[in-house]
């Protein structure tokens, strides 16, 4: 009886393991009613620190930020270069020149007379925020939550504890409210300092706020205080006013730091025990946006729900050249957003990451160096394409040029590398030469990137391409292609510095140059080795000095470095958000700024002045390419690289397009084909279960003879 | 039993406090209050001015240990190091650089650790006593030599090598379980069946050699040749006699690691993507927030003090000798 009883269990169980359809996708990682539901699964691996968009100002944080909070602009998600349009507007905001009386000025305007400009919003009827409890309002129209205990607060864990959610418009009032957020010193936001130079009366108000915040205990209440830069003629008109001239003020609207903050939201979280509890607006965002954020637990998944509230949008119906071809415009004028809900699921190592994307688990995935052979390959001409792995899966490929730079800086106010000297000049010259960026590429990018030319990347304005935009100082042009000049040339320049054979002439003794480093991980010591052989090449010996990040920022602080690397991520596409790294001005030593190699030009600097406040055109051009010249001449950095972004899809995620500028949210775009998701899934996730009857079949296989030998033992006679 | 007890936590207030200050040290050895503001704040756009008002908010403002222009006693308390660590020594760990409440974060995350952790332990110590006794009934034989050969192997192999192993064969190769995540309640099964096989697996090599030589101790001696001189199976003589009176070095290693199941393991739960203490401390040190690493290493401190006395105690009861004085 029992025998048979065992039978029935062990063939039970082998017909459950070995019957594959009963269990379907054992692997997979999320609850089985979801696979019908129309979600999109993505993957981060930073948490983000803050969602409050006043203090926010990280790409890991934007990700979610840019799909809930709605600046006034927003970029096109098609058009390229990146231009600008309307998010909450009825349409782009007038610019109005005012002299130093706040008149009006009329046409033609001269540069000498603008004291102020004036920005001038007129805000869409009818947005809506998320439901949220603290714009709940009870019968009476008293809020629910504005009043609570500290003893009320003590249960409230997460916002899902409170019964009550409500909305309301979206007003005027609530940019401005922002704007001033900007100016509370409680709020750290890193835009204070900077906006401070430009829109009138933040200065004062963060006097104001700073006196009010030393000498209150109590909540303080922004709408108490006044900014005079920022005005609202009603509910749906405002403006902002700044001083002088500040083009580039555009792009900082279409930033989070601008996103509407309604005051009832302050007001909610300042109240007693709600920030012991964890709950506050760096966790709980408030937005009208597209999206709402639903769970915020950094350290498994955040998800991201449609607002029930949102307006809708329509999805853009012109694009790109080749955007038709790509499908990305087969939804053009459809209502926004198609997808109902994001989940976001932090994955902090690279290989579990892609293999859930080879899986079908997560719709889109970038490309490790790990992953990178298997999903890559090189055609006989030379073009990036998916492997055929991938190819069969049906994934593919985008890549984008990032707006970004990374360069090796040299420290302008070092004795031997840096200054105006010829013989300075020179020596970076031939370093620059000497220092084969596409070499460093190949070898530790797998190619994904691009040398620089200059300062400015490709896809802002004032990039050149070809023979147009070429570094002539370390380039050739050379059958339709730049090629770098040759280590003998360098080491002719470097004998015209006076450094023979690396050989300081007025020491006579070999030169050696210092680098800051800040490099970890597997590959440093080899990117390390990389350089110092590059320097070799023109016997300069360079002597690396590790040092961890915070050290680094200090040498760099007191200009102590000579040789460093850094880089630099677009905030907006605007050459002056590059030229501006080598404006004297910025100097990091003198001035604190973002100049790290202190370069110090007064004809650039005249130049810049000019250039910042020109709009688009080919006199900017022009004057952009003087710059560019003259940083390439002087040389105080070595344009390394611009780097390049590859990320794969899986077929069943439409409308992608590499879409560079974080603070706009791009969610609401995108579509998913769940039916197709779901077939891929089925069938690349069966289960395999030969392997474990193997397992137990050896396992009998070698219980039997153990339980013979022991028998044998018990029989053995005692000796 | 008691006083001597009540005598070892006593103890280990000085050497809490020594941690505390000595973590404290070394953390600002290497990080200054500037380096934490910027950490926090960011390194664009951020003036000198915004970094005096993030130390002042956050009590960065003050000396380090020693206010010597304050008076009395506040010479002592108006210092980060009484903001910071002094009612750490009461488990109070205050809020995280970042504005989260440290006290609320570690008890949502132990859970996560303590799932992987504790069926670990539990079913790895079962599987490598079970293992170990098996090859000391077989000793001097080939079976004990193959299966030492077999230990050593396993234990020579990095613990990284059998996260990713077991990533690859059972959840890419075989698709039987995710290859990644966690869930609450009882979907946290199918993730945490991965990692708790390969925590077992992974410690197979180490575990099961140690207690054959606990074992094979134990069997050479008299009170087991009298066993077997009365007849008593084999089997009782190892489950009943030889097992019990190993207990007790197998108990120093396991008692003592006990309460640090609450800490999590960094790398398990870092390549499954489980939210635990591991993590959280990994994360506190990579975002240079002196709060959470402090907390870490005091709460790592107290259960290790907390672990030592509760072997002391395990020792009375398995072996009656044993007398706490």
């Amino acid at each position: 009886m029992r025998l048979a009883v065992h039978t029935t269990l062990l063939t039970t169980l082998l017909a459950l393991i070995t019957s594959h359809s009963a269990f379907a996708a054992w692997n997979n990682p999320y609850a089985k009613d979801e696979s019908n539901k129309n979600i999109l699964y993505s993957a981060f691996s930073e948490r983000p620190k803050y969602l409050d968009p006043v203090r926010s100002y990280a790409e890991s944080e934007y990700r979610f930020l840019a799909q809930i909070y709605e600046p006034p602009l927003q970029y096109h998600y098609l058009h390229r270069p990146y231009t600008l349009q309307t998010q909450t507007l009825t349409q782009m905001p007038d610019i109005v020149y005012l002299d130093k009386n706040g008149r009006e000025l009329d046409k033609p305007i001269k540069a000498e007379d603008i004291a102020f400009t004036e920005y001038r919003f007129k805000l869409q009827q009818g947005i809506k925020y998320q439901p949220h409890p603290a714009l709940a309002k009870n019968k009476d129209g008293q809020h629910y939550y504005h009043q609570l205990t500290k003893q009320e607060t003590q249960s409230l864990k997460t916002l899902n504890h409170f019964k009550h959610t409500g909305s309301r418009e979206l007003v005027a009032n609530d940019y401005i409210h922002q704007i001033k957020r900007i100016a509370d010193p409680r709020l750290h936001s890193p835009i204070n300092g900077l906006m401070q130079n430009y829109i009138v009366g933040l200065k004062e108000l963060n006097t104001e706020l700073k006196t009010a915040r030393s000498d209150s205990q109590t909540t303080i209440d922004l709408r108490d205080f006044s900014l005079s830069g920022a005005t609202s003629l009603n509910d749906h008109q405002f403006s902002i006013r700044i001083y002088g001239q500040y083009p580039q003020f555009i792009y900082w609207l279409a930033m989070p730091f601008f996103a509407p903050m309604p005051w009832e939201a302050d007001i909610f979280y300042a109240q007693p025990g709600l920030a012991e509890n964890n709950i506050s607006l760096n966790w709980y965002p408030i937005g009208t946006g597209a999206y709402m954020l639903s769970e915020n637990n950094p350290n498994l998944r955040m998800v991201l729900d449609k607002n029930p509230n949102f307006r809708g949008q329509k999805y853009p119906s012109t694009g790109d050249i080749g955007d038709k071809e790509n499908g990305l415009l087969d939804d053009a004028g459809k209502m926004i957003p198609f997808i109902d809900k994001a989940v976001y699921i932090l994955e902090k190592e690279s290989i579990p990451y892609w293999n859930k994307f080879l899986q079908g688990y997560f719709d889109s995935s970038g490309i490790s160096s790990d992953s990178f052979d298997s999903a890559i390959s090189f055609s006989s001409g030379g073009d990036i394409e998916v492997s055929d792995e991938m190819r069969a899966k049906g994934v593919s490929l985008e890549t984008v040029v990032n707006t970004s730079l990374f360069y090796l800086g040299f420290n302008m106010l070092d004795p031997v590398i840096g200054g105006t000297s010829e013989r300075a000049r020179l020596l970076r010259q031939a370093i620059s030469i000497a220092v084969d960026y596409e070499e460093y590429i190949s070898i530790f990018l797998n190619g994904r990137g691009i040398a620089g030319q200059g300062p400015i990347p490709p896809g802002i304005f004032g990039y050149q391409e070809g023979k147009a935009g070429i570094n002539s100082m370390v380039y050739d042009w050379q059958n339709n292609k730049y090629q770098r000049k040759s280590i003998s040339y360098a080491k002719s320049l470097l004998e015209k510095a006076n450094y023979k054979n690396g050989i300081d002439g007025l020491t006579a003794k070999p030169l050696s140059l210092f680098y800051e480093s800040v490099d970890q991980g597997p590959d440093s010591k080899a990117r390390l080795n990389w350089l110092r052989k590059q320097l070799e090449k023109i016997d300069i010996q360079l002597i690396i000095r590790s040092t961890d990040y915070n050290r680094f920022r200090e040498k760099m602080s007191a200009g102590t470095a000579q040789l460093f690397n850094w880089g630099w991520n677009a905030d907006y596409p605007d050459p002056e958000n590059f030229l501006f790294l080598l404006y004297g001005p910025q100097g990091k030593v003198k001035h604190k700024g973002e100049n790290a190699a202190n370069y110090n030009n007064p004809e650039f600097d005249r130049l810049f002045d000019k250039m910042k406040n020109m709009p688009n055109s080919p006199q900017r051009q022009k004057t952009i390419n003087e710059m560019v010249k003259m940083v390439q001449h002087d040389a105080p950095w070595i344009f390394a690289f611009h780097p390049k972004s590859f990320s794969l899809q899986h077929a069943w995620y439409k409308n992608t397009k590499p879409f560079i500028m974080g603070n706009t949210g791009t969610l609401k775009y995108k579509r998913i084909d769940t039916n197709l998701r779901n077939q891929n899934r089925e069938q690349w996730n069966q289960p395999v279960t030969w392997p474990i009857i193997l397992i137990l079949t050896l396992l009998i296989a070698l219980i039997i003879p153990a339980v013979l030998a022991y028998k044998k033992h018990e029989r053995k006679r005692a000796l | 039993m008691m006083s001597y007890i009540a005598r070892r936590f006593l103890y280990a207030i000085p050497i809490l406090l020594g941690v505390n200050i000595l973590t404290f040290l070394l953390f600002f050895f290497v990080n200054t209050p500037d380096d934490i503001a910027r950490a926090q704040l960011g390194d664009r756009r951020v003036t000198a001015e915004a970094v005096e008002q993030w130390k002042a908010s956050k009590g960065y403002d003050k000396p380090m240990i020693w206010n010597s222009d304050a008076n009395g006693l506040k010479k002592v308390s108006e210092t980060v190091f009484y903001d910071k660590s002094i009612r750490m020594m009461f488990f109070d760990f205050g809020s995280s650089d970042s504005g989260r409440d440290i006290n609320y974060d570690i008890s949502q995350r132990m859970w996560p650790s303590l799932a992987i952790a504790v069926p670990s332990l539990i079913v790895g110590l079962a599987i490598n006593i079970s293992f170990a006794l098996m090859i000391v009934f077989f000793r001097g034989t080939t079976i004990d030599t193959v299966a030492v050969v077999i230990c050593v192997f396993l234990l020579s192999i990095s613990s990284l090598f059998y996260i990713i192993g077991g990533q690859f064969l059972i959840s890419k190769l075989l698709h039987l379980v995710p290859i990644s995540g966690y869930d609450t309640g009882i979907n946290a099964i199918k993730f945490l069946t991965l990692p708790i096989l390969i925590g077992v697996i992974g410690g197979i090599g180490s575990g099961v050699r140690l207690y054959r030589t606990f074992f094979i101790e134990e069997i050479s001696k008299d009170y087991v040749r009298t066993a077997r001189a009365k007849g008593l199976k084999e089997t009782t003589v190892l489950f009943k006699h030889v097992l019990n009176n190993a207990l007790i070095p197998i108990l120093t290693g396991v008692v003592v690691i006990l309460p640090l199941l609450f800490m999590g393991s960094l790398l398990t739960e870092s390549f499954f993507s489980i939210p635990g203490l591991g993590s959280y401390t990994i994360d506190g040190i990579q975002r240079q927030d002196f709060a959470i690493v402090r907390s870490m290493v005091y709460l790592g401190s107290v259960l290790y003090i907390i672990g030592l006395i509760l072997t002391d105690i395990s020792y009375t009861i398995v072996d009656p000798r044993v007398r706490l004085n």
